[in-house]
């Protein structure tokens, strides 16, 4: 780890300020992801900004009938709000779905949106990366790439995003609010704010430069059953394989995005008009020029086959009701 | 004390103490954090500084030049050992890898330099400016690819002989009616202890005193003298707790001896400790086997010919994994042959992790066993209990001198419900998830060795035992106690045990299973000593006094056990030995596991439902401690079965997942409901104290157990391990 300097300023505005004034500095919120990557030399800060008494901890009701979720609220108790359960149960599932009751704890709603992927070459500082050193090359192409992109990756960079509170985010149309060093305020939708590695690998979101999450808000509920299966080695903390967030209507038409298949939570709206027909129709749509590798082309049949798996589900809720 | 005769009745028979599930007498000190560990001795080692190892980048090689510079005017550095400063250095004797890299470069992440400073943080900030040049080599790291170079080794000092050969093996397999013929493999695993590698070394003069955390801490003395070239009276090892170290903690490793180095370089003394990252490519693994097993029976299941050759990779010098142990004397068969090859491979170096041999050998046998019992269309529990033997198969006028395999088997069916398992694979549905239950053997050795104590009876009558005996969260403390309480007739809580300091007598170690057995029957030897002191001291005839209540009593006579020491301590020291008792008899251990999994008909996971295991083990010192030893190496074999695999990148030449992230280990959602029955036995040709080893029995034939479930749960049959989903996924029948 490099020797840093810190501080710990009271409002966005000043953390905003703060990240103009130090070149080479970096927010941290919750830190779980953030300080592993210091200790490994992975991540350089030469100055913390720790966003941590900028207040944006807490949910409320937009006036169009959604949910604003601060900045700062933590994975635990965002899962357990019970307007989070009740309107948007996808997104709860897929909070308690990532992670350990700790890290939780500590995690923050922007910060889990940020954190890096967990590509085993990204993490070992002695094997090239596009993405932690650009140009060096690519030790997962060619390497051990199981857990690794299928889809929309490129030649320079197959790491996926390895998220689940995004996948749910990503289905219910999430936005993403921020503010920049001069103050100024905007909102992103979550579908435009990661971006995939094409030669640019390091470049992981649109954000700009000092630009700090503020937010994230929910539209008005859209209804339905919301289910989140993830699919992975072992049954809990570890990462997706693959996973599904679906949300079901009773006529059978619904929204679907897909974890641990590329850079960012998958989704394609014109693939969701195949839902009624079944999971083979729409996964063929949805992952319609995916370019996986010997390892992982599984991830292909297991996105189908867990679909089918959600939508039976799904349907049979509806039953029981 | 030699025991060299089976063992008649004697004061460890009244089981007052001893079989008693009796708590971890450690048990407090380990839930407040208050045991220390080879890092955490800030105060009696004040003054300390850190050392930090680099590892090497490169997987084969040499390093052509280290740029010091930087890192040696980096804030708080005190100095850098490598090669080229650290003295001559020998290799030790059970871990056949150099501890310092330099010239060569034998795998990554060896270590090639240690940065000591005031800090830690100092230590690794430093570390990371030094730069390091190297030239690559071409390595082997692939071991399918290194088969046909591979050779059969020399006999080793562990796991048995290379070949084995009884009767006519090719014959009787030809012109067998129901044949088997496959290979199977076991990846790379981990320990992945919890507490990592670490050391705190100090020197006094030529005396270098090393609060470590290592199993045997005999072997670490040999060891540590033989790398640094110097006296074995000048080393004292100290390992009071060890968190964890499943084989992979034998003797002597990379922590230790940059902490020795660093600690006479810098005049202070030093701890070190290996970053979780660098533990999996810089200490030891049990290496991957490829075992080819082939089996032939009539049509009503006798076994006629049985084979199980294995194939293992390590670095020069390094031993080879004994996968064929078990097939030579679990199961009866007239003609049998067994033969062990070992290749060159240029990664990390491949040792001992729980049950050695027997564990990933029979990892595959036993999933043979599952698939020939289906061709013969036989009941897999039944053609177990068909083919057992009560004598080596190897030598027929050799006995076992206690196998309750069979009643293992059938305890086990009977409390499990194994008659409703549904013989035809992949029937049996409870909503979107597959059923299915499997079964295995369980054998592993019960080796037994020399092990020394003293103990020491004071005038409050408080008993204090001692031997450089290790508890690395097995129940030693515990066991050793009960067997001094139940010798001198005190309550447990009359004794003190202080174990992990090589200036006490030498015991057996941690290892191999036979800490149990071992250091407590030299406990029993010590105590016998002491008997005969506080006989003496009350005139009383050993042979005919009653240890009983903190009183001993003869005839009419009775007498306070602590008046005994009134006037000094009385002090009773020993060693057992041993005589030929284990050429005489096969000396094991037995059990069986039963597993039922569910295995998710869509997305293909899988969940275990309900784990049994039965087992054999001599008499039970602790049946809270032997059950806690059970359902650990239970789990362990949940994820040998599941999810453990050292990744090779064979491109680079390294394990690719080396941390825990990566490297999956069972979590508490992956494990069920465990049940362990532990047999009524005790086997009087083992010690006086009629006990053995359980720490490893509770692993071998676990994961092939969980392997026959999932079979029987989708019909689909995987031979290589871990058993993830992308193997059989696409083999598996899609539901509608």
């Amino acid at each position: 780890m490099k020797a840093f300097t810190y501080e710990q300023p009271h409002s966005p505005a000043e953390a905003a300020a703060a990240a103009m004034r130090v070149p080479g500095s970096k927010f941290i919120a919750g830190g779980t992801n953030l300080l592993d990557l210091m200790k490994l030399q992975i991540e350089t800060p030469v100055h913390l900004i720790d966003i941590g008494k900028v207040g944006l901890n807490k949910i409320e009701p937009t006036s169009e009938g959604g949910l604003r979720i601060g900045a700062l609220v933590s994975n635990t108790d965002l899962a357990a709000d019970l307007g989070i359960r009740r309107d948007y149960g996808l997104l709860s599932r897929a909070l308690l779905a990532g992670a350990s009751g700790q890290l939780r704890n500590k995690a923050t709603t922007a910060g889990n949106l940020l954190q890096r992927t967990r590509c085993p070459y990204f993490y070992d500082t002695n094997q090239p990366c596009n993405k932690r050193v650009p140009g060096s090359g690519c030790a997962a192409i060619g390497g051990y790439s199981r857990l690794l992109a299928v889809i929309g990756s490129s030649e320079h960079c197959i790491a996926t995003y390895p998220g689940d509170m995004a996948v749910a985010m990503m289905a219910l149309d999430a936005k993403i609010e921020t503010i920049n060093a001069k103050g100024k305020a905007r909102s992103i939708p979550i579908a435009e704010l990661y971006r995939l590695p094409g030669n640019t690998p390091h470049i992981e979101t649109n954000l700009a430069k000092n630009e700090l999450i503020t937010a994230v808000t929910l539209p008005a509920p859209v209804g339905g059953v919301h289910i989140y299966h993830k699919v992975r080695d072992r049954a809990s903390y570890a990462f997706a394989l693959i996973s599904v967030g679906l949300i079901l209507q009773k006529d059978g038409t619904g929204r679907v995005a897909i974890g641990g298949v590329a850079a960012k939570p998958w989704r394609n709206v014109e693939a969701e008009i195949f839902l009624p027909e079944g999971a083979a129709s729409t996964t063929k749509k949805l992952m319609a020029g995916a370019n996986p590798t010997k390892e992982n082309e599984f991830k292909l049949a297991l996105v189908e086959r867990t679909l089918q798996s959600v939508l039976k589900e799904g349907k049979s809720l509806y039953e029981i009701r | 004390m030699k025991f060299d005769k089976p063992a008649g009745a004697n004061p460890t028979d009244r089981q007052q103490v001893i079989g008693k599930p009796a708590d971890r007498i450690e048990g407090p000190l380990k839930t407040t954090g208050t045991a220390k560990y080879a890092y955490e001795f800030n105060e009696e080692v004040p003054n300390y500084a850190y050392g930090y190892i680099v590892g090497a980048a490169i997987s084969k090689g040499r390093i052509a030049e280290i740029h010091q510079l930087k890192a040696k005017n980096s804030p708080g550095v005190l100095a850098i050992i490598t090669a080229a400063n650290a003295g001559p250095l020998q290799p030790g004797k059970f871990y056949a890898d150099r501890m310092l890299a330099g010239p060569n470069v034998d795998h990554y992440h060896q270590a090639v330099a240690v940065v000591v400073a005031e800090t830690f943080e100092q230590a690794r900030a430093a570390a990371s400016l030094l730069q390091v040049d190297y030239v690559k080599e071409k390595g082997s790291f692939d071991l399918e690819a290194e088969m046909d170079s591979a050779i059969t080794p020399k006999p080793g000092e562990f796991g048995g002989p290379p070949q084995t050969i009884v009767g006519d093996f090719e014959g009787a397999f030809a012109s067998a009616p129901l044949k088997l013929d496959q290979t199977y493999t076991v990846p790379d695993q981990s320990h992945a202890m919890m507490e990592p590698h670490a050391a705190t070394a100090r020197w006094e003069g030529d005396k270098l005193t090393c609060w470590c955390s290592i199993q045997q801490l005999n072997w670490g003395v040999r060891d540590l003298a033989n790398i640094l070239g110097i006296q074995k009276e000048n080393i004292r090892l100290i390992s009071h707790y060890i968190g964890g170290g499943f084989g992979g903690k034998g003797t002597v490793l990379s922590d230790i001896v940059a902490a020795s180095l660093s600690a006479r370089a810098v005049g202070r003394p030093v701890k070190v400790t290996l970053p979780r990252p660098l533990i999996f490519n810089n200490t030891t693994h049990r290496p991957k086997t490829i075992q080819r097993i082939r089996i032939g029976a009539n049509p009503d299941g006798t076994i006629t010919a049985i084979s199980h050759e294995s194939w293992s990779g390590n670095i020069r010098g390094g031993r080879t994994e004994a996968a064929t142990a078990s097939t030579r004397l679990l199961y009866a068969g007239a003609n049998r042959m067994t033969h062990l090859r070992l290749a060159v491979l240029d990664l990390a170096e491949g040792n001992a992790m729980r049950a050695p041999g027997e564990a990933p050998g029979m990892m595959a046998l036993e999933i043979a066993m599952d698939e020939m019992a289906e061709k013969l269309n036989i009941d897999p529990v039944e053609f177990r209990i068909k083919n057992d033997t009560q004598f080596d198969p190897e030598k027929p006028e050799r006995p076992f001198s206690t196998r309750l395999l069979v009643q293992c088997l059938k305890t086990g069916a009977e409390r499990f419900g194994w008659k409703h398992r549904n013989s035809a694979p992949g029937e049996r549905r409870d909503g979107q998830w597959l059923i299915g239950v499997g079964v295995a053997s369980a054998v592993r050795g019960a080796p037994i060795t020399k092990s020394a104590a003293r103990v020491r009876l004071d005038r409050n009558g408080i008993i204090t035992v001692e031997t450089d005996m290790t508890d690395i969260g097995t129940g030693s403390y515990t066991i050793i106690g009960q067997t001094a309480a139940e010798m001198m007739g005190v309550g447990l809580d009359r004794i003190v045990v202080k174990l992990g300091d090589s200036s006490f007598p030498e015991s057996s170690g941690s290892g191999g299973q036979w800490g149990a057995a071992s250091s407590t029957s030299g406990v029993y030897a010590a105590c016998v000593k002491l008997r005969e002191r506080v006989a003496l001291a009350f005139g009383l005839n050993v042979s005919q006094a009653e240890f009983s209540s903190g009183q001993v009593r003869s005839g009419n006579q009775s007498f306070s056990l602590s008046d005994a020491a009134k006037k000094a301590d009385l002090v009773g020291e020993d060693e057992m030995t041993y005589g030929e008792l284990s050429k005489q008899y096969a000396q094991d251990t037995f059990g069986a596991h039963f597993v039922e999994v569910a295995v998710h008909a869509y997305t293909g996971e899988i969940r275990v439902r309900r784990m049994l295991a039965v087992a054999h083990a001599g008499r039970i010192l602790n049946p809270k401690a032997a059950r806690s030893q059970m359902i650990g190496a239970m789990t362990m074999g949940v994820g040998a079965a599941l999810m453990e695999e050292l990744v090779v990148d064979k491109k680079i030449g390294f394990f690719v997942n080396h941390d825990l992230a990566g490297y999956e280990v069972p979590v508490h959602a992956d494990i069920p409901h465990q049940e362990v029955i532990l047999m009524e036995d005790s086997d009087p040709t083992m010690s006086p104290m009629k006990a053995k080893g359980i720490g490893e029995l509770g692993l071998v034939g676990v994961a092939a157990a969980v392997a026959n479930a999932v079979y029987n749960a989708t019909g689909v049959r995987v031979r290589e391990y871990p058993i993830t989903l992308d193997k059989y996924l696409s083999k598996m029948k899609r539901p509608i």
